[in-house]
């Protein structure tokens, strides 16, 4: 009945996640009864749950990815602490089973479903915005999306309390992964989640593609789009051509486990490598699917706080698309150890090479951009410049793996780890803290706290530094990934060290949090207000409307003329239109994702427990839920002018005060 | 299930200068049709590494019965022939034809369905199952793939004959349904003709 589900699947002899459980569930009990409390279930459910505005999905999808940073977080300083103290005669606090979990956990976490998370988010906040659209191509599928993504956060957070997580790393190599040695639902666990929020991932990727091909405002060529749109141009490719393969190689391991197959086993001619290239052809384009989007913040931050028009926007946008297609030429740069031969090692040791001249180029185009510019030094502009320099040190050490040679010796060393935490971290992460605070008035209508913000910056900075470079030094001593305990004297002051960078990270998280509260309680105050909508004298779409904005974006669609068409029109004190208002047609709110969302999680837990009566109502109420979706015709409603008249005196009048203000 | 209602405004204007002006939702659907390219790629990639994997088992020559397969491939691709019949009688708006047309088409993939389920069963009862090779694991998979595609084309066709009876009859959006599904049979056929030479026609050369 129950599958393989029982009363001793809850880890209640582990004091750690029993601590744990009783932690989230007194915070989940306090924000349901704060809700409950204050009536507002009706206003979630309604304004928020079932939305189809891509600026409110923006929202929650940055939510989402906060709440699973404090998980991926937690995890990295229980690792961290794990190596401090397990050295010689004390093995630490964290047997091998709990503690490859963790690791495990850590990655697949902060990959799925913080930083996709996150890309996800400011892409659906800025994109519309940016190319002047009403919202985008398919709302109702991103509130899918959304769901989705969520759906593969929960199962991925249940498994902390019913049941295990796999314990074979973020990407689950096989024969490991295979029902031989992991026959437990760890594996299932990780193959539900990511398999059904990797969905959700390709339905965005599709529409927002559709978005930017389909629905630019009149004149906006793809040489006049901003370079933030340009970059999630890239990453919607990205995503449309890899994450098929994620979908194939996880599906071809569920066939191995559940079936019984020989796709990836020791035995029967199962291939181990093949798994090896088909997860990596889609985990090299899925690194540049995190970063390219943070290169837009990057580039739409400097280009704003130096005053000045961004350096070479065409070779940007040639970068960017040649980092995308050389992406896909690289992946074999992950296994040089693997044996595929000194010729193909060869091809790929060079094609990773190359990638470095791009984003040599968009690094030199930030730094003249920059260059005679009247750079205001605000938050995002000391995380953005935080990031030139680490990502150019983690570009370095890129290259040096590059070298099939040098390779063979780092292989799953600490050197790798520190490598791509320090292009992830200086890269994706230091990108998106970014974008958040730059675009956190146009979301709200308020600005962060700088002082706050900046302080954040430089925990984050200096603790990634005290944290990574130790490991540089341990992976050239010769230590490798994942070890669990470890008996040479020499490493154990650089693993002391790492601990204090990651406590100072903790510390630059509590300042992160205290800025968000920090901003919220001074919301009002006139420094903070952002009336005008354009608090940073920007430069695109975004900023000439009303922060926020309405649900409908923009009363009037702009017309383009070039590049930065807002900036020039706002320098040339044009008005940006005049012409007149119609009733705009706009999606209705749906629960459909809601429930789609409810069935895919039933589907995806049923399955990961074997409760196969379960999963089959899971699956059966997805396809319900799409047919009568797919019946219903009361989908759209027009806003009549009488509110867009309202909502734009409005506006004017906020412009008004601020003008007078000043 | 997609949405115009946000289409910039200029895209309707487009319309009336009688060219020819895509919808967003065949756009996007033909977008992810790309997206299933490239998972049918992986598969058939996969496929191509271990198709020489017999562990001792069967290979395709001693398995594959190419009069059976002929039969599967002649049906499908005729199904191709009526729903582009169903599509042109959407065009000239004749409701009772599109039904008919449909119905032959319903009817030919279920049949191509049925008599692929029929030779997986016989494969398996003979202990010719997925779990008996590599090779055999990455043929259950890729041809369960393209029957399990058609299966939803199945489900789908008929979830938009019930809708075409009822109150979206012969509407714009109903017509981008059946362009979608349209693109979705032909493209089914495309991969089953690879599927019939790379699978079934090098398996028994």
């Amino acid at each position: 009945m129950l599958g393989k589900l029982s009363f001793s699947a809850i880890p209640l002899d582990v004091p750690i996640l029993v601590g744990t459980f009783l932690g989230v569930a007194v915070i989940g009990l306090a924000v349901l009864g704060a809700v409950t409390y204050y009536g507002k279930w009706g206003y979630l459910w309604r304004d928020w749950l079932t939305t189809v505005d891509h600026k409110r999905l923006a929202v929650m999808y940055i939510i989402l990815a906060i709440v699973m940073l404090f998980r991926g977080f937690a995890d990295a300083i229980m690792m961290r602490t794990q190596l401090a103290l397990a050295y010689k005669g004390n093995p630490g606090y964290l047997p091998p089973h709990h503690y490859d979990q963790v690791f495990s956990a850590h990655g697949t976490i902060m990959i799925f479903f913080m930083a996709m998370a996150f890309m996800t988010g400011l892409m659906n906040l800025v994109v519309p915005l940016q190319i002047g659209a009403r919202d985008v191509a398919f709302p109702f599928l991103n509130s899918l999306s959304f769901y989705m993504t969520l759906v593969g956060a929960l199962l991925i957070n249940i498994s902390l309390f019913i049941g295990e997580f796999a314990q074979c790393g973020w990407l689950v190599y096989p024969p490991l992964s295979e029902m031989q040695f992991s026959p437990g639902v760890g594996v299932d666990y990780y193959i539900w989640a990511v398999q059904i929020s990797g969905v959700g991932t390709l339905l965005t990727g599709v529409n927002f593609f559709t978005t930017i091909v389909k629905m630019r405002a009149p004149g906006m060529g793809w040489m006049q789009m901003p370079v933030f749109t340009w970059t999630a141009f890239c990453t919607t490719v990205l995503i449309m051509v890899s994450f098929p393969v994620l979908t194939v190689t996880l599906a071809l391991l569920s066939l191995d486990r559940y079936l019984g197959m020989h796709f990836f086993t020791n035995d029967a001619g199962g291939n181990v490598m093949l798994y090896l290239s088909m997860i990596w052809t889609w985990g090299h384009p899925e690194v540049y699917i995190l970063v390219i989007p943070a290169f837009g913040v990057f580039s739409e931050v400097t280009a704003t706080f130096s005053q000045k028009p961004l350096f070479g926007y065409k070779t940007m946008v040639y970068a960017t698309c040649s980092i995308m297609v050389l992406s896909f030429v690289v992946w074999v740069h992950h296994f040089f150890t693997m044996g595929a031969g000194a010729n193909v090692n060869t091809f790929f040791g060079i094609m990773t090479m190359i990638i470095a001249v791009p984003t040599g180029v968009k690094i030199f185009n930030w730094l003249f951009t920059m260059y005679k510019g009247r750079v205001e030094f605000t938050a995002p502009m000391h995380w953005t410049l935080g990031f030139m320099i680490t990502f150019s040190i983690g570009g370095m050490t890129g290259v040096m793996m590059a070298m099939p040679a040098a390779d063979w010796i780092l292989h799953n060393s600490l050197f790798l780890i520190a490598h791509f935490h320090n292009v992830i971290i200086g890269g994706v992460y230091f990108g998106y803290i970014a974008g958040m605070g730059f675009w956190f008035p146009k979301a709200f209508g308020f600005k962060l706290n700088e002082a706050w913000g900046k302080r954040a910056f430089w925990c984050w900075f200096v603790g990634f530094y005290l944290a990574f470079i130790p490991l540089y030094v341990l992976g050239l001593e010769g230590m490798t990934r994942r070890m669990n305990h470890y008996d040479n004297p020499d490493w154990y002051p650089w693993m002391l060290v790492a601990e204090v960078g990651a406590i100072v990270i903790a510390l630059g998280i509590v300042c992160q949090l205290t800025q968000l509260y920090v901003s919220i309680r001074d919301r009002n105050l006139p420094e903070n207000l952002d009336l005008t909508g354009d608090p940073w004298n920007g430069r695109t779409l975004e900023w000439s409307i009303s922060s926020p904005p309405p649900a409908y974006n923009f009363a009037v669609i702009p017309d383009i003329h070039g590049l930065d068409t807002f900036h020039t029109e706002k320098q040339l004190g044009l008005k940006a239109h005049g012409k007149p208002l119609a009733p705009i047609h706009m999606p209705k709110n749906t629960s459909a994702g809601v429930f789609i969302g409810l069935f895919s999680f039933i589907l995806g837990f049923a399955s990961i427990w074997y409760i196969w009566w379960l999963a089959a109502i899971g699956l059966i109420g997805i396809v319900a839920t799409m047919i009568l979706r797919s019946a219903n015709r009361d989908v759209d409603y027009y806003v009549p002018v009488s509110e867009i008249e309202h909502n734009e005196e409005v506006y004017s009048r906020r412009i008004a005060a601020a003008q007078a203000a000043e | 299930m997609a949405h115009e209602a946000t289409m910039s405004p200029l895209a309707h204007a487009d319309d009336h200068h009688g060219e020819h002006h895509e919808s967003p939702n065949v756009f996007g659907f033909w977008l992810y049709l790309m997206t299933d390219c490239v998972l049918f790629g992986s598969i058939f990639a996969a496929f191509a590494v271990l198709r020489n994997q017999y562990a001792g088992g069967p290979s395709g020559k001693e398995l594959f019965d190419l009069t059976n397969v002929g039969i599967e491939t002649a049906i499908l691709l005729f199904s191709s022939i009526t729903y582009g019949f169903a599509s042109l009688n959407a065009l000239a708006k004749n409701k009772t034809m599109v039904l008919l047309w449909l119905a032959v088409t319903f009817v030919l993939g279920a049949s191509f369905v049925g008599l692929e389920l029929n030779e997986f069963s016989s494969m398996i009862a003979e202990g010719n199952g997925p779990d008996r090779s590599a090779f055999l694991s990455a043929f259950f998979t890729l041809v369960g793939t393209h029957g399990l595609h058609v299966t939803c084309g199945l489900i789908w066709m008929v979830v938009l004959m019930v809708q075409m009876m009822g109150p979206q009859d012969l509407s714009e959006r109903m017509m981008n349904k059946l362009a979608c599904l349209s693109l979705f049979w032909h493209f089914l056929d495309i991969v089953w003709i690879c599927v019939f030479s790379f699978v079934y026609l090098a398996g028994v050369m």
